[in-house]
């Protein structure tokens, strides 16, 4: 499958990450070649085969319903870029 | 009941769908330890996994799967003993991961139904298509500051059950009776406390208009309705601006629209077309999850009595008519208050004293049952003295307003006040007779044929007797006298 310089512009937008214009095209190549590498893998016949959800054997774990954490605002904001109070601050983010 | 709009060139019939995040009642958050209390100091209920801190793992809670289940049941829905978590990429200051967990293709719960309980006493049944689980975003802060925004965490990652109903609703009316019905099955449940002012129940609406016949119209989905009100509101704004945009040749566009509560009015939501590509694939930190169908029989066996049980039980027990019985199990709480007022009662006259007396001075105090002033015993105690003759159902009204006011006794105020109807005959007739002296012309009038005037001379005796004399007796003995 290959992938146009359209596309990696529309998922480095999704993404959140600047790109340049020189970036494009080789990131273009670079994930045409990784997805037909994986491509390769509609050689193997799975009719019947129920998707795999998961590779290890194990039940989800489940935690109580109490609460064994929270009352630590200084450590949720220590990596903050700005803040007031008890809040992050962040550009205004409404129309 | 379809609402039908009558437009230039003929009519057209609303569709709606809508989708409820209801909040999960539970002590600690979906995937973390963190509380969920309301209105706590910002970012104070915030665990790392919360703040998406590198290398944090979610770990289920098993409440909130329970209750998950557990409101599935009440919607009469299939459960899925195995479901998946997906991630929700997008990206917003309130999400710190940038993905949200939720389900997509394999939710916890699949198709149900509600049965919406109309004006007119008539039902109608409205489908679930699915109910999913997934974690709330934190709260942006918009207003404290003109030039920034403030974030909050401590709402991200509460669980939220988002319920979806099939496009089964034809007019604001209905959409009004399915989100009370829901709200009133939550509370029942006990899985979501309904406050929508709060937020702790969502309502988003997905509108789109027909001509008779014809497939469904592209639809919109209206956000940021707070309000049973304001979703009846923003429904009938919005089907109306569509009928009238198809009858002048425009093509409605199916976008997201936001509803403005103080014009009444639904616009735009520009610039998020592009944020609708969530690229959902499987949260690789979670196995999927199964349940145990030994444990989900065990939840269904310790549901309560569901509103529609109770209603057609209250029908039946009671002899209550079908509206009667919905207004009065809509909410939990008022059905026990009259279950226990009704206990050895007629069942007729409380559900009477409950609805018109009751709920009204609730209403006007601004007050919730459960605040009532009067007790449910103290309001069978008031029944009783009307049943036993004690008082008369109008002087019952005052000593109720009385009850209301103070939270005393009705024998107590009774008996203070001197209110105890007077039945005894020769007190009446003695009554009866200064009033008919004092009044002998209009006596004259009555004999010569002016009948209205019986009904002055009733009046002029119970004003006499402040309206503790029996009417019944009052009737006879004037009657008797006047046919002397």
């Amino acid at each position: 499958m290959a992938v146009d310089e359209a596309t990696v512009s529309k998922i480095a937008r999704l993404a959140r990450i600047a790109i340049s214009e020189q970036e494009r095209s080789g990131l273009a190549d670079e994930l045409s070649h990784i997805l037909t590498w994986v491509e390769r893998l509609n050689e193997v016949d799975t009719e019947g085969v129920a998707p795999m959800t998961s590779v290890v054997a194990v039940k989800l774990a489940q935690r109580a319903d109490k609460v064994s954490d929270g009352d630590r605002s200084d450590d949720i904001l220590a990596n903050a870029p700005r803040r007031d109070g008890d809040y992050f601050v962040v550009p205004k983010v409404i129309e | 009941m379809t609402a039908r709009i009558a437009g230039r060139t003929g009519d057209f019939e609303m569709v709606i769908g809508l989708e409820v995040h209801a909040q999960v009642v539970s002590n600690a958050k979906l995937f973390s330890g963190a509380g969920t209390a309301f209105g706590a100091e910002p970012n104070c209920q915030v665990s790392p996994v919360d703040a998406a801190m590198p290398g944090m793992l979610p770990v289920i809670n098993e409440f909130c799967v329970e209750q998950a289940v557990r409101t599935g049941l009440g919607l009469k829905a299939e459960i899925n003993s195995f479901s998946v978590f997906d991630r929700k990429n997008y990206f917003y200051p309130d999400l710190p991961a940038g993905y949200q967990i939720s389900q997509y293709s394999q939710p916890i719960v699949g198709r149900g139904s509600i049965l919406l309980d109309m004006d007119d006493g008539a039902t109608r049944e409205v489908g679930i298509t699915r109910l999913h689980l997934e974690q709330d975003a934190g709260k942006s802060v918009h207003d404290r500051d003109p030039q920034v925004t403030h974030v909050d965490l401590n709402r991200n990652g509460i669980a939220l059950m988002e319920i979806v109903s099939e496009p089964d609703i034809r007019s604001a009316q209905e959409a009004g009776a399915y989100l009370r019905k829901l709200r009133s099955i939550l509370r029942y449940l006990g899985t979501c406390d309904g406050n929508m002012e709060q937020g702790s129940m969502r309502c988003d609406a997905n509108v789109s208009v027909r001509r008779d016949g014809e497939p469904y119209g592209i639809r919109c989905e209206i956000k940021n309705l707070n309000s049973v009100r304001n979703v009846m509101r923003a429904i009938d704004y919005e089907a109306g601006r569509q009928v009238e945009a198809i009858e002048d040749g425009d093509e409605v566009a199916q976008e997201t629209r936001l509803f403005d509560a103080a014009k009444g009015t639904t616009r735009t939501m520009r610039g998020k077309e592009e944020a609708h590509d969530y690229r959902y694939f499987p949260d690789p930190d979670l196995v999927p999850l199964v349940l145990d169908p030994d444990w989900i029989a065990a939840i269904e066996a310790a549901l309560p009595e569901l509103p529609d049980d109770k209603k057609n039980r209250f029908v039946e027990a009671y002899g209550l008519s079908s509206y009667d019985a919905g207004v009065l199990v809509s909410e939990r709480a008022c059905a026990e208050y009259f279950e226990t007022a009704a206990q050895g009662r007629d069942p007729k006259v409380v559900a009477n004293w409950l609805t018109v007396e009751l709920f009204g001075a609730l209403n006007k105090a601004a007050l919730d049952i459960d605040q009532s002033p009067v007790s449910a015993r103290a309001l069978g105690g008031l029944v009783d003295l009307i049943a036993d003759a004690t008082i008369s159902g109008r002087i019952a009204k005052e000593v109720f307003a009385e009850m209301f006011e103070t939270g005393r006794e009705a024998s107590e105020i009774v008996a203070e006040k001197g209110l105890k109807q007077v039945t005894d005959t020769r007190e009446i007739e003695a009554v009866v007779d200064t009033v008919l002296a004092e009044h002998g012309n209009k006596v004259a009038e009555f004999r010569a044929g002016k009948e209205k005037l019986f009904g002055f001379l009733v009046g002029q005796v119970m004003k006499a007797t402040k309206g503790k004399a029996n009417p019944k007796s009052v009737n006879e003995i004037l009657r008797m006298r006047l046919s002397d």
